[in-house]
């Protein structure tokens, strides 16, 4: 038995080696980009490079929003991320119709939601310009939120959550009288937490990248969002590194702070969901 | 409460699923719809303008689309991608569950948040970051080969490296979502199937690929599926890091479609491009599902 609890123990340390290893590299393009996002200018062109910064320095981040107009894309980012909440609600509430009601064509719709999921973007791209074209919706705000409020994988994980809430308990909410969208929002919602908690992330996450349909719809500055501020930046200050380093940190590390305090909920969400 | 049917609601399910689902025919469905349509037209900028410049071309389109030298290269870069890029994320992908399944004390969990890091970072920053590593001369990359006497790569400028450089941020990228699928599925295999190998007297390899693989199979299943669409509209990294250059040589047929559609405003031809895309996606899809159903039989 000793012999095998020695074995474990080295597989073990070697495995834990290799994670860290192999954690380290993943990493790099991180650890580099925080680096040098506190380079002067002149430094993160030197060759051989620096590691560390020798003149450490915030300019970059304060030259983001006095000479660029990285607060007005800040501010649209989190005007889309609010709108794709409005979304997430959307979708959990399909998600609740779909798994506890039964009525007329249920298996139909459904269909025609997951059928959604294999359409790839770049088809319905051109004929979602050509709609909001027609209606007058490019160039706005409405037109950047609106295609992206639904979104059939959100709205299957939410019913393969539902699906697992006892009909007793919604049974039991009726019998006492309460309303479908009473009991919806005080009586299902609160039991649903860990799945909005999963969601509620991922749709954090999307609205907070989303990049290539406000490209597309938006033409005026005013409505870009951080990620086309960002690729515009790349374009125009294309050998300032230490500049677009500092971009991509504003960009990322809020993203990495949500997520290191929420990581759990998603392993966990995916296990329950019952995509295994 | 409605007596007559002796069903207590029937309305509220449609207001409950109204919302998502009028939303996504609008921009899902209809759309669809319009783009198989406007694939046999001529529309561009001036068809936009005004309606009655555009008129019906069949299947030039389609025809001329398979002379097309941009778009065939657009189609051999995409089979690039997919035949070494699938492999290679759905192998590191599980590798790292593996490991990540190993323990479950702070430092496994705090590597499973490193390794899920890149999965959520924006694709912007990733080609910026990413471009600033891969540069010729002041990068990185080069800077760290030149320690050990190697030359400089040009990592964007060389129409196959260049393929090669983008799946590896790539893979780097996609590692995140499909290991937390596989950790998920590892997690649910009952602790009592290995115990029952081991007293067999099984070893960690035996285990591995008599036990555990073959109980993956659904989530690499899962897996496969969806990292081969995704990798057939690969897209995002091409059109930040190269814009599909050098000569064409990172383009693949997304790129082509978007670049043609929203670049040169020939919406009829993106169109159309989309849609050999969207049946080449099909034809994958369904022989994977039947692959898989013949292999399910033994």
């Amino acid at each position: 038995m000793a012999s095998r609890d020695n074995k474990n123990r080295i597989e073990k340390t070697i495995v834990t080696i290799l994670l860290v290893l192999g954690g380290f590299l993943v990493s790099i393009p991180f650890l580099w980009m925080i680096l040098s996002a506190f380079k002067p200018e002149s430094e993160v062109l030197a060759f051989p490079p620096t590691i560390f910064p020798e003149n450490p320095t915030i300019e970059n981040f304060v030259h983001l929003f006095t000479k660029l107009d990285f607060g007005i894309y800040f501010m649209n980012t989190v005007i889309i991320v609010f709108a794709s909440f409005v979304g997430l609600l959307f979708n959990a509430m399909a998600g609740y119709g779909f798994a506890k009601y039964s009525f007329k064509g249920r298996d139909k719709l459904f269909f025609l939601v997951l059928a959604t999921m294999m359409i790839p973007g770049q088809v319905t791209m051109i004929p979602v310009y050509l709609l909001l074209n027609e209606v007058g919706l490019t160039n706005t705000m409405v037109g950047i939120i609106l295609p992206g409020l639904a979104v059939a994988f959100s709205i299957f994980l939410f019913r393969q959550f539902m699906t697992t809430v006892p009909d007793d308990l919604i049974e039991a909410a009726r019998l006492d009288g309460a309303g479908e969208f009473y009991i919806f929002f005080r009586l299902i919602i609160p039991v649903a937490k860990p799945i909005f908690a999963v969601q509620g992330i991922l749709t954090f996450i999307a609205g907070w990248n989303s990049f290539i349909w406000p490209l597309i719809i938006a033409s005026d500055d005013s409505l870009y969002t951080l990620s086309v501020g960002l690729s515009l930046l790349q374009g125009q200050y294309a050998s300032n590194f230490a500049l677009q380093m500092a971009g991509a940190a504003f960009m990322v590390i809020p993203i990495i702070i949500i997520f290191s305090f929420f990581q759990k909920y998603i392993v966990e969400g995916f296990t329950m969901s019952g995509i295994k | 409460m409605n007596r007559l049917s002796g069903k207590p609601i029937n309305k509220f399910p449609y207001l409950f699923i109204a919302p998502a689902v009028i939303l996504l025919v609008i921009f899902f469905i209809i759309p669809i719809i319009i783009a198989f349509g406007v694939s046999f037209t001529d529309m561009d900028l001036k068809g936009l303008a005004n309606f009655s410049n555009v008129s019906f071309v069949g299947l030039e389109n389609y025809t001329d689309l398979f002379s097309d030298e941009k778009f065939l290269k657009s189609i051999y870069n995409t089979a690039f991608y997919v035949v070494i890029g699938v492999p290679l994320v759905i192998i590191s992908s599980l590798s790292v569950a593996l490991m990540l399944n190993y323990g479950s004390n702070w430092l496994f969990r705090t590597f499973r948040g490193v390794y899920y890091m890149p999965s959520i970072t924006n694709i912007v920053a990733i080609a910026v970051i990413w471009g600033y590593l891969y540069n010729t001369d002041y990068g990185l990359l080069n800077y760290i080969l030149s320690l050990i006497s190697i030359d400089k790569i040009p990592w964007l400028q060389e129409p196959t490296i260049a393929k090669i450089s983008l799946i590896i941020l790539a893979v780097w990228k996609g590692i995140g979502i499909n290991m937390i699928i596989f950790l998920a599925a590892l997690q649910g295999i009952p602790k009592s199937y290995y115990e029952a190998a081991e007293m067999d007297g099984a070893n960690r390899i035996q285990i591995l690929f008599n036990v555990t693989l073959p109980l993956l199979r659904y989530a690499t299943f899962f897996v496969t599926v969806t990292t081969l669409i995704g990798w057939m509209q690969f897209f995002e990294e091409p059109f930040v890091m190269t814009d599909g250059g050098p000569l064409n040589g990172t383009l693949s047929v997304a790129l082509f479609i978007y670049k043609e559609g929203f670049q040169f405003s020939e919406f009829g031809y993106a169109a159309a491009a989309s849609f050999v895309l969207f049946i080449m996606i099909i034809i994958v899809t369904l022989v994977q599902f039947k692959f898989s159903k013949s292999e399910a039989d033994y």
